[in-house]
């Protein structure tokens, strides 16, 4: 099932047609956003923090789809900085969902191109460049095509720098993979497996939640000193749109972003479930008077302890939600962490709305998800405790 | 005959026939692939994700592209079958055609083994008539003699040392030596060399101490990688030698990453990478020299076929031609070598660097050699192979062999050979002496290097084992505290 056309308006919101039941869920949970981007300056969706944004004015943004923002921030990156590499399987006709789009004709063969069909090759390959003072921009197809290549993100690229005493390093290499539910994904084009990587000393792990995140973060993750994977949240490639800057602009690993401000739950995600939280947010107020404030965790590791624990300190109770399995997801870490930092604050135990623990599922994928009826629901049950 | 000689005749038209045709083929392909890279009809934000067309991988999903591909098979086929070409351009390569059902390789098509090269016999008496492109000359025959011997020496004692509990872990490099040091003796020093392990060799040859590998075995401040590595993953910057770790073949991959990086940065130099031939088993190897060959990495894949992976014979190992049947598949030049021929060896690095240079491209040396050590001092390895065959090899020892080539030359002498051996022992012995001294990281240690900068969460373990420390020294087990 395709998507139809595209319609922009003026706040700078595009949003594709209806196709499938899965699709047109996303578009009514963006629709709901858009709504509110439009009708509210203070919550949702804050600017970009200006500080990390220099010389960068309202004036200076284009609507921009996630797609297109990433593609921007390889443009930027490989212009900047000559050492920087681009490559991996299909990257040099542009991408299977043309993320890499133009950089060949741009910078030529020798940085942008294609490499063998092995993960393990991929990465090792990216290692080894980095080693050297390059400044290599890996693809993996899908993160679910990652695991050929853990050995070498665990054992080598994580543990380059420790193990040589700070003598050698591969910091200069990012690893870029598209995650998550799509739709019609099935166990080989769904998942998320994030938590694999935050367990991991040595790598930083980044999860942007749209296209102006994901412009701002990749380039921060380019220019980060450690090896860093970066997990696109493929869903929204093409579905959402919004005002990106144009020129270069980077946006803090490490730091948590407040999407919402409320009293009464911290609802904690990252990457595409960050727009489910919004719209439970806004079921859950709309419908019961539940005030979410709702945190978009953006880097996993190192994650933004501190954001969490303020908000979770001001509401008592926290909620967190991801795509990936539940047992052993991030999500335990940042209960966890919370549970403790915040024992005396908390009014109802801190919960988690997750993936099930199964392999990710075909066409029971409307009930795997954690969907916004889910979280609400658990936010009910939550502020009822 | 006349037939054949028709057919030849025939063949030859239709032959042209078709490469007309086939590069009509081929340009139309070219042009729909430039569409394809200049990207304009794709670069649209209303299109939707590829996923959505096919979640099925690995197939192109644009819908253009496929116009391409469907246009290709369809006139190669009219072509082929119109003048029954002897040989067609698939997309992979232009491949003859036979009309005898013949499989090659494995047990139905025996093939003799490459042959090995060698210069020196095992006696260390010159082949006659040997290649030998690049000579040694005096000071470079004593700087490799003296390395070697030196490395030997310092095997000796380290192993010894290890046995007696000083520290916890060795592994030497008997009956590898030639390998070792010839090979890095026809490296320059701008060559970045990556390795598995039994190859400290290579860093004594360029100038690593004795005292930075025992510093390093003791885990002291002073030796590389601050005490965190297990004993002999030595690295050194200065050195251009990558740190070592233990998982197998994972530096393969990286020096080809290297090697191209080298190349983009327009340095004259190569990566060497060694691994052994159990490591050859593992999937980076096969991910590395295909990476290499078709990106035209610069890099010398070095493999020391010493017979055995810890208690697993070669024979358990492959079926095929050892290693270096492997290179010409993935369209490398590869060559044997007699591992023990310090000399072969030497010249076997030195042609395939040059040729690494002058084409950019990869080259393979498998060097044949023989384990004559236990894998490790965690291993005895009589319990899976005989004395008799360890005698006849260590009989075979490398250094003997370049020590009787030098000695003809009148390179050498018994006095020469005394004295070294007397004073790289006393060198191993002070070094040891001195290293078992060493102050160890401080704690702190523990915990920088993770990452560039510390992070919250490693500031407060790092506090939280500073404190645990202070209240338990005994814990500190001699490491400062700061």
């Amino acid at each position: 099932m395709k998507a139809a056309g595209t319609q922009p308006f003026s706040g700078g919101n595009v949003f594709t047609a209806p196709a499938s039941q899965c699709e047109s869920d996303i578009i009514r949970r963006n629709s709901h956003l858009a709504l509110k981007l439009a009708r509210a300056s203070t919550s949702s969706a804050q600017p970009l923090d200006t500080k990390s944004v220099p010389g960068v004015s309202a004036a200076d943004t284009k609507p921009t789809n996630f797609c297109s923002a990433v593609n921007d921030a390889l443009h930027i990156a490989l212009e900047q900085n000559p050492r920087a590499l681009c490559f991996g399987e299909d990257v040099g006709f542009g991408g299977v969902f043309r993320c890499t789009v133009g950089l060949f004709d741009r910078f030529g063969r020798d940085r942008v191109f294609n490499t063998p069909l092995s993960e393990q090759g991929i990465v090792g390959f990216g290692i080894g460049a980095a080693a050297m003072g390059a400044t290599p921009v890996a693809e993996i197809q899908f993160a679910d095509y990652i695991f050929p290549a853990i050995d070498q993100i665990v054992n080598e690229a994580a543990k380059y720098r420790y193990r040589s005493g700070g003598d050698f390093h591969c910091g200069g290499l990012t690893v870029r993979a598209p995650y998550g539910a799509v739709g019609h994904g099935g166990h080989y084009h769904s998942q998320s497996p994030e938590a694999f990587f935050t367990h991991v000393p040595g790598i930083k792990v980044v999860v942007p939640s749209g296209p102006k995140e994901a412009k701002g973060l990749l380039l921060a993750s380019i220019a980060d000193p450690d090896p860093v994977i970066f997990f696109e949240a493929k869903m929204l490639y093409r579905t959402v749109v919004e005002d990106v800057p144009t020129g270069s602009y980077t946006i803090p690993l490490g730091q948590a972003r407040i999407v919402r401000t409320g009293g009464d739950i911290t609802l904690v995600g990252w990457g595409q479930q960050v727009a489910v939280l919004e719209r439970a947010a806004a079921m859950v107020q709309e419908e019961d008077g539940i005030e979410c404030e709702v945190i978009d965790l953006r880097t996993l590791m190192p994650w933004d302890r501190d954001t969490v624990e303020a908000s979770v300190n001001k509401t008592g109770r926290l909620l967190v939600s991801h795509e990936a399995p539940v047992t052993s997801g991030f999500g335990a870490e940042v209960v966890a962490a919370i549970s403790r930092r915040c024992f005396l604050r908390l009014e109802a135990p801190p919960t988690r709305v997750c993936g099930y623990d199964t392999p990710f599922p075909l066409v029971f994928e409307p009930l795997y998800v954690p969907s916004a009826q889910r979280v609400a629901d658990a936010i009910r049950d939550s502020c009822r405790f | 005959m006349l037939r054949r000689g028709l057919c030849i005749r025939a063949r030859k038209k239709l032959l042209q026939d078709a490469r007309t045709l086939q590069e009509r083929v081929m340009s139309s392909v070219w042009t729909s692939t430039s569409q394809m890279l200049s990207g304009d009809q794709y670069n649209d934000a209303h299109s939707p994700p590829c996923i959505s067309h096919s979640p099925i991988r690995r197939f192109r999903t644009v819908s253009a592209s496929s116009s391409a591909s469907e246009e290709a098979p369809k006139q190669t086929t009219v072509s082929t079958a119109r003048n029954e070409s002897n040989s067609i351009d698939f997309p992979g390569g232009r491949v003859p055609f036979t009309d005898r059902l013949c499989f090659i390789g494995g047990a139905l098509s025996p093939s003799q083994p490459a042959s090995c090269y060698r210069t020196l016999d095992s006696t260390g008496a010159c082949i006659e008539d040997a290649e030998v492109p690049h000579d040694i000359n005096e000071n470079l025959a004593l700087r490799i003699y003296d390395t070697m011997v030196k490395l030997q020496t310092m095997d000796v004692i380290f192993y010894e040392a290890q046995r007696q509990g000083r520290f916890s872990f060795f592994m030497t490099s008997n009956g590898e030596e030639a390998t070792i040091i010839g090979s890095a003796a026809a490296l320059s020093d701008e060559d970045h060399i990556f390795s598995q392990y039994r190859e400290h060799g290579a860093l004594l040859y360029r100038g690593f101490s004795f005292l930075d590998m025992a510093h390093q075995c003791f885990g002291n401040m002073r030796g590389h990688g601050k005490g965190r590595q297990m004993p002999i993953h030595y690295g050194s910057k200065v050195h251009n030698f990558q740190t070592v770790s233990a998982p197998l073949a994972t530096q393969l991959p990286h020096a080809v990453g290297a090697a191209y990086a080298l190349k983009l940065q327009g340095q004259k130099a190569v990566t060497a990478v060694y691994f052994g031939e159990g490591a050859a088993s593992e999937g980076d190897f096969h991910a590395a020299l295909n990476f290499a060959a078709t990106l035209s990495a610069p890099v010398l894949f070095i493999c020391r076929n010493n017979g055995w992976a810890i208690s697993t014979p070669a024979t358990e190992q492959y079926k095929g031609d050892g290693i270096v049947g492997r290179g010409p598949s993935y369209g490398i030049p590869s060559v044997r070598v007699d591992g023990g021929d310090v000399r072969a060896v030497y010249n076997a690095t030195a042609e395939a660097r040059r040729i690494a240079l002058e084409h950019t491209c990869p080259v393979l040396i498998e060097a044949m050699s023989y384990r004559s050590g236990h894998h490790s001092t965690s291993d005895d390895s009589s319990r899976y192979r005989t004395a008799e065959e360890m005698g006849v090899w260590r009989a075979r020892d490398p250094a003997t062999r370049f020590h009787n080539f030098i000695v003809g030359r009148g390179w050498w002498d018994a006095d020469r050979e005394r004295q070294l051996r007397v004073d790289s022992r006393k060198q191993v012995v002070d070094a040891l002496t001195e290293a078992q001294k060493g102050v160890k990281p401080p704690l702190s240690e523990l915990f920088t290097d993770v990452y560039a900068d510390m992070p919250w969460h490693l500031r407060e373990q790092a506090a939280e084992a500073q404190a645990h420390a202070e209240r338990h020294p005994d814990s500190l087990h001699g490491i400062p505290l700061e």
